[in-house]
């Protein structure tokens, strides 16, 4: 008698919380709903603009694997992303919501421009470069330790502290460029066109190169950092709890500050990149959002640097193909977003299928 | 779990099948054969080989009202000379910054013979490809470095649209004494807002014509300006212009790209005079006429050079004249009686040179008439070429260079907010 009563107030679907899951198994789900998303992505495109599913994807390969440039352009801006995602990692992992990395990247990369401005006739070229680096570095240290120091002195919040700093960086940049350029529409053009002084050299006769394997060794620097190094461990006691780091006699604090450093510095490092080895020149809208972007990509990555190298990848794969979609078919870009938004939607929401399990309710014979 | 899955993947295996057979075959047919007909057309008609291609960079996209001024151009020329959609090849939201290069290296990798870029940010980035792709014309509008460049494939473009500012200067100047002789205003009440981006040449130089031509018909008119500091913001022009407003302007004009102020002046029923579009359509109580650049005579001009294999100018400056610079329809229900006819009247002047927009003896600067200039022509920050001659100042003039250098903050009768 009671059993049947169970029954009848069974819902149709109920959830658990997964304990374990195989490897492959979580990596179907992902596969599926990337799949899932895709069609969905060319049902709605097929819905809005007629045009064949197939002719927008295939343009969406175009935009990064048709000739080496765009190979070229989407090794690079994977770089560039993530760099700035290995930046914000440490502080995400130590649960400090570090909403700056835009405003870190600009002054960084302001700061790079302001060497090439004013030494760039003076040093000889390597000269420059390591002052730039080390210039953009301590700027982007500078614009971290803030909110740092006053989230470990006061406990102000860091997220709103962070996301500030950024609307601050824009307009020092905005306010360079009215002096470096007095008339003007607020645009700074190529420093040093005609010297080339500050620009990162080509490698092997590719423009990119040296970036692509300065974001590489900071990859595997960082994977390490994290994983096996006691400060990578102090970093993810004090995200599970500040109060066991404190019992177990960790200085929450120092770990705090020190970490926003170097979260800052590697924030510096892709100002330096933006400025010397890709735009050499600095405009208010030169990190794009990127450092945005790059929250994403690390959660989505769950903190992994080397799966960083994936989700980034993912990221500006769909960005290309973004553009490419609106070039050869004459579509307003506004269609690629949406595609971007479906597929990250589906990305992002089957992890609630990986980590949490659907229980239809059994079917019985008819009491 | 698995059910589930397995139910999921045949489901996208089958909407995936679906996909292709619907729409796959047809629209790849109807594609074949129109190329054919274009091709057809191509040779016969306009002696353009079929594997030419020009490709466009454009700083935003059709929600601009800057850039949809450039691609209406476009594809005006491109349906006039039947060209296809592989030979005419749209790069929108390209950035001022390393983008535009690789854009217009990539046009250049994808076999275009010209590559044009529409902002004055992607200069040095179109200079850069330029110097890497010899065989292409790389041709950009508003740009002021080609003349000091000396490249053979780097060519700078503008219009006299200082002419154009002029002529929709006259129609708000007769809208002003309209409203004079109805005792709206008083002759001192007079006064022009005015929404710049910038304060850089270009932006003087149209206000300054703008406010010279409304003052050509009433004489009592003054203007007060204020800056975006943005080429496109809709929610600071709307502002701006409500500020202007409320501080006594009774009439707007503006450069700067959204419909921020012309929806703002419907909203005040205050007449507006737009720029590079119509927007009576936004405005139809208060849109007066809009003075415009019609690109579509340097898309022609440069598109007829390469096929001919002749050289592109340098450094291009359209006019009335080449059918560069054009007013949109005047809005006969916000215009002022007469109107039309004082246009056409300065319009003729100009072109029989009679009428100079720059004339030193109908304007001053501090109380005394200009006698000499130093413009800053070479585009350094400094003044080093004087441009006042036989009593004019020679705006976009032969031998300088295309984009405005009229830069005097400001002649008597315009002041900042």
């Amino acid at each position: 008698m009671t059993k049947t009563d169970k029954r009848a107030h069974e819902p149709l679907i109920h959830i658990t919380k997964r304990n374990q899951i195989p490897w492959w198994k979580s990596w179907m789900i992902r596969a599926a709903a990337i799949i899932l998303a895709l069609v969905v992505g060319a049902i709605f495109v097929m819905l809005m603009t007629g045009y064949n599913p197939l002719q927008v994807y295939s343009a969406m390969l175009d935009g990064n694997f048709k000739s080496s440039r765009k190979f070229w352009m989407l090794l690079q801006n994977t770089s560039i992303l993530l760099c700035i995602s290995l930046a914000v990692t440490p502080a995400f992992k130590m649960r400090f919501w570090n909403t700056g990395a835009e405003g870190q990247v600009l002054v960084g990369a302001l700061a790079s421009a302001a060497m090439m401005f004013y030494v760039g006739d003076r040093l000889n070229n390597a000269v420059l470069i390591i002052v730039m680096l080390i210039a953009s570095i301590a700027a982007g240290v500078i614009w971290a330790v803030l909110p740092a120091y006053f989230k470990a002195k006061w406990n102000t919040n860091e997220t709103l502290f962070t996301l500030m700093m950024n609307y601050v960086a824009m307009q020092l940049v905005g306010f360079a460029i009215m002096i470096w350029v007095p008339s003007g529409s607020n645009v700074m053009g190529v420093i040093n066109s005609k010297t080339e002084s500050g620009w990162l050299p080509n490698v092997f006769g590719q423009k990119y190169l040296i970036n692509i394997l300065i974001v590489v060794a900071v990859t595997v620097l960082m994977f390490i950092y994290l994983r096996y190094s006691k400060h990578g461990y102090e970093i993810a006691v004090v995200g599970e709890s500040e109060n066991t780091a404190k019992y177990i006699g960790i200085n929450v604090k120092r770990v705090i500050i020190r970490t926003m450093v170097l979260s800052g510095a590697v924030c510096g490092l892709a100002g330096f990149l933006l400025v010397s080895g890709t735009h050499h020149t600095v405009s208010k809208n030169i990190v794009g959002g990127m450092g945005f972007t790059a929250i994403m990509v690390s959660w989505l990555a769950k903190f992994n640097p080397i799966l960083m190298v994936l989700t980034s990848g993912l990221i500006i794969f769909l960005q290309q193909g973004a553009g490419e979609i609106a070039t050869q078919l004459a579509l307003n870009e506004s269609i690629s977003d949406i595609l971007t938004g479906i597929i990250l939607f589906f990305i992002i929401g089957c992890e609630f299928f990986v980590h949490y399990k659907m229980n239809f309710r059994a079917k019985h014979g008819k009491d | 779990m698995k059910k589930f899955i397995s139910i999921l993947l045949a489901c996208v295996m089958v909407f995936a099948l679906a996909a292709c057979t619907q729409t796959g075959t047809p629209t790849e047919d109807k594609d074949t054969s129109a190329a054919k007909t274009e091709e057809k057309n191509t040779a016969e008609e306009t002696g353009i080989s079929k594997d030419f291609k020009i490709g466009f960079i454009f700083l935003h996209d059709e929600n601009s009202t800057y850039d949809n001024n450039f691609m209406q151009a476009a594809n005006a020329v491109k349906e006039e000379l039947k060209l296809s959609d592989d030979q005419v090849i749209f790069k929108t939201n390209i950035g001022e910054d390393n983008s535009c290069y690789e854009a217009a290296a990539d046009l250049a990798d994808d076999g275009c013979k010209i590559v044009f870029a529409d902002s004055f940010g992607h200069e040095s980035y179109m200079i850069q490809a330029a110097k890497e792709f010899p065989e292409v014309q790389f041709c950009h509008a508003t740009g002021t470095s080609a003349h000091v460049e000396k490249l053979d494939n780097f060519h700078n473009a503008f219009a006299s649209i200082y002419e154009g500012r002029y002529l929709a200067g006259i129609a708000a100047g007769m809208k002003l004494n309209e409203m004079i002789a109805d005792s709206k205003i008083t002759a001192d009440q007079a006064v022009i807002g005015y929404i710049g981006a910038f304060d850089y040449a270009e932006v003087v130089s149209g206000m300054t014509s703008f406010f010279l031509g409304a003052r050509s018909v009433c004489e009592s008119a003054t203007m007060k300006v204020t800056y975006t500091n943005s080429w496109f913001d809709i929610a600071l022009e709307k502002e701006a212009a409500l500020k202007l407003i409320s501080s006594g302007c009774v009439l707007i004009s503006q450069h700067a790209d959204s419909e921020g102020a012309p929806k703002a002046c419907e909203e005040k029923n205050v007449p507006n005079v737009a720029y590079n579009i119509s927007t009576i359509s936004m405005g139809p109580n208060t849109a007066l006429i809009s003075s415009k650049i019609d690109w579509a005579p340097y898309f022609r001009l440069i598109i007829d050079a390469v096929t001919n294999k002749e050289a592109i100018p340098t450094d291009w400056c359209g006019g009335i004249e080449e059918g560069s610079v054009v007013l949109t329809e005047l809005n006969d229900k916000v215009a002022a009686e007469g109107t039309q006819a004082k246009i056409d009247e300065a319009k003729k002047a100009m072109l029989d040179g009679t009428l100079k927009v720059f004339d030193t003896s109908k304007f001053t600067v501090d109380g005394a008439t200009l006698t000499e200039y130093l413009a800053d022509v070479d585009g350094d920050f400094t003044g080093e070429t004087n441009v006042i001659a036989d009593g004019f100042f020679n705006e976009s003039g032969d031998g300088f260079r295309s984009a405005p250098y009229f830069d005097i903050k400001y002649i008597d009768g315009i002041s900042e907010m």
